[in-house]
């Protein structure tokens, strides 16, 4: 496939790979610790799994695996949110299949399924708008979550709705930001990061210029890197870079892709749709200034938070997970109490056990609960 | 969650609503162009763009001389590290 099959090719790889440890070679007399590199983005955690490219790297270098997987930071009392809009007998609930198996309190939206309520998988919230046009006596509901990334998709569906009058879609507005998220990452005591792959998607709608805090104000280095092999493995060179350098820049690896002012018509329909939250909660990392977004009072029409009573439970995490110190990278996931015996992909009792995107159930899925025992 | 995966706008189904076919290795599908349709270019001017595709929208076009730097970037790391290791097998 054009703009894929380059970028996932071993010649080049192997080059990148001993440009890295070359780098890691000169660093180390420097080194008390290893360098801590954050991908903060599911997708790149996806990637460095897929391809195996941990095995690659340098044993001064790790990789920490960030909070940036929207189903994973999912707190257990918006799942229970989902089902409770869901089994409502006049609603269609759509989502993302992602988002299915999610537990909540007491189901995830696939049990709900199974006890009888109409939740469709969609792949575009346009799908869920096609679902309202077809099924006008039907409240078509669609869970609305993700980064940036997804952010201008919802916006631009609920616009759609507006034009044509639709009087049956809503939105349940679950969208979160990047940067607070960051910037609470950078903020915790026990941080230890040395640098960041920035997610490539989110840089593509927000542009460049947000992440500067983290070269500003943090002296942390940080590439916007995009999700095949290569763009990473290059990312990696080129955060060893400004370390060696002891430079801290925003640089774009990304370039194919992003621009260094993002998306116009993508930020206008997110600021023309949606406004900041004061606080959003997060499964793992608790409660995080301005990390969410809400809808606007003029689309309280499509606001399934307005149109719908919804509970709005808090339900806390379970005590034993230390999902939080994973994602801060100050303990691996098989150091956790729970990994791969209490909390394991079927029954996930952490965040990051949640999806294949997060960083415990991808260690599982690679057979790393026997490491634990090891 | 948040990948993409690039396709080729091969016509405008619906140009009010900035709707296009799009070709995904073969598979064709709808997407919503709002994000890569402005007043330098226009809703006819995007067919042949090769797009990111998430969600059914098309969110970015690709640059493809900036791909082409990028590759260029690692073919030039790779003619480097061969020189390097030439001077160092003549040193030995």
């Amino acid at each position: 496939m054009k703009f894929v099959d380059e970028f996932r090719d071993t010649e080049k790889a192997t080059i990148l790979t001993k440009a890295i440890h070359k780098i890691a070679k000169n660093l180390e007399p420097k080194l008390t610790k290893p360098l801590q590199i954050m991908e903060f983005c599911g997708g790149h955690t996806h990637t460095i799994f897929r391809y195996g490219i941990e095995q690659m790297l340098p044993d001064n270098i790790e990789m920490v695996h960030g909070p940036g997987c929207p189903v994973c930071v999912l707190p257990m009392g918006r799942v229970d949110d989902c089902v409770s809009l869901a089994e409502n007998p006049d609603v269609i609930f759509t989502t993302f299949g992602d988002a299915m198996r999610v537990p909540g309190s007491k189901k995830s939206l696939l049990q709900a399924k199974a006890d009888g309520a109409d939740i469709r998988m969609t792949y575009s919230p346009m799908d869920a708008l096609n679902l309202a046009r077809k099924n006008p006596n039907k409240e078509v509901i669609f869970f609305g979550l993700g980064f940036e990334t997804t952010m201008p998709s919802s916006a631009f569906t609920v616009l759609q709705a507006e034009r044509e009058g639709i009087t049956n879609f809503s939105l349940f507005c679950n969208h979160i930001t990047t940067v607070p998220t960051i910037k609470a990452v950078l903020d915790s005591p026990d941080m230890q990061l040395d640098g960041f792959l920035a997610p490539g998607h989110v840089a593509m709608v927000i542009g460049e210029r947000p992440f500067d805090f983290i070269a500003l104000d943090y002296h942390k280095s940080i590439v916007i890197t995009g999700f095949e092999p290569l763009d990473i493995l290059q990312s990696l060179w080129m955060v060893l870079q400004q370390i060696e350098q002891d430079r801290s820049v925003v640089e774009n690896q990304y370039k194919r892709i992003v621009q260094p002012n993002g998306n116009t018509p993508a930020l206008e329909a997110i600021s023309q749709v949606f406004e900041i939250r004061e606080f959003f909660e997060w499964r793992g990392l608790g409660s995080i200034d301005h990390s969410g977004v809400r809808m606007k009072e003029a689309y309280a029409n499509f606001d399934a938070e307005k149109k719908f009573a919804v509970p709005n439970l808090k339900i806390a995490d379970p005590k034993s997970c230390q999902c939080g110190e994973v994602v801060k990278g100050v303990i691996k996931p098989w150091d956790c109490k729970i990994f791969g015996s209490k909390c394991n992909p079927e029954f996930p009792m952490g965040a990051l056990m949640v999806s294949s995107e997060g960083a415990c159930a991808a260690y599982f899925n690679n057979g790393y609960h026997e490491k634990k025992r090891a | 969650m948040c990948l993409g995966i690039p396709g080729q706008i091969i016509a405008i189904t619906d140009a009010e609503r900035l709707l296009a076919k799009v070709d995904i290795s073969g598979v064709k599908r709808e997407v919503n162009i709002a994000c890569i349709v402005s007043d330098e270019h226009s809703v006819e001017q995007c067919i042949g763009d090769w797009v990111l595709v998430h969600v059914g929208f098309a969110m970015s076009r690709i640059d493809e001389d900036e791909a082409a730097r990028t590759l260029q970037v690692l073919e030039e790391l790779g003619e480097v590290q061969e020189e390097l290791d030439a001077m160092l097998q003549g040193v030995r």
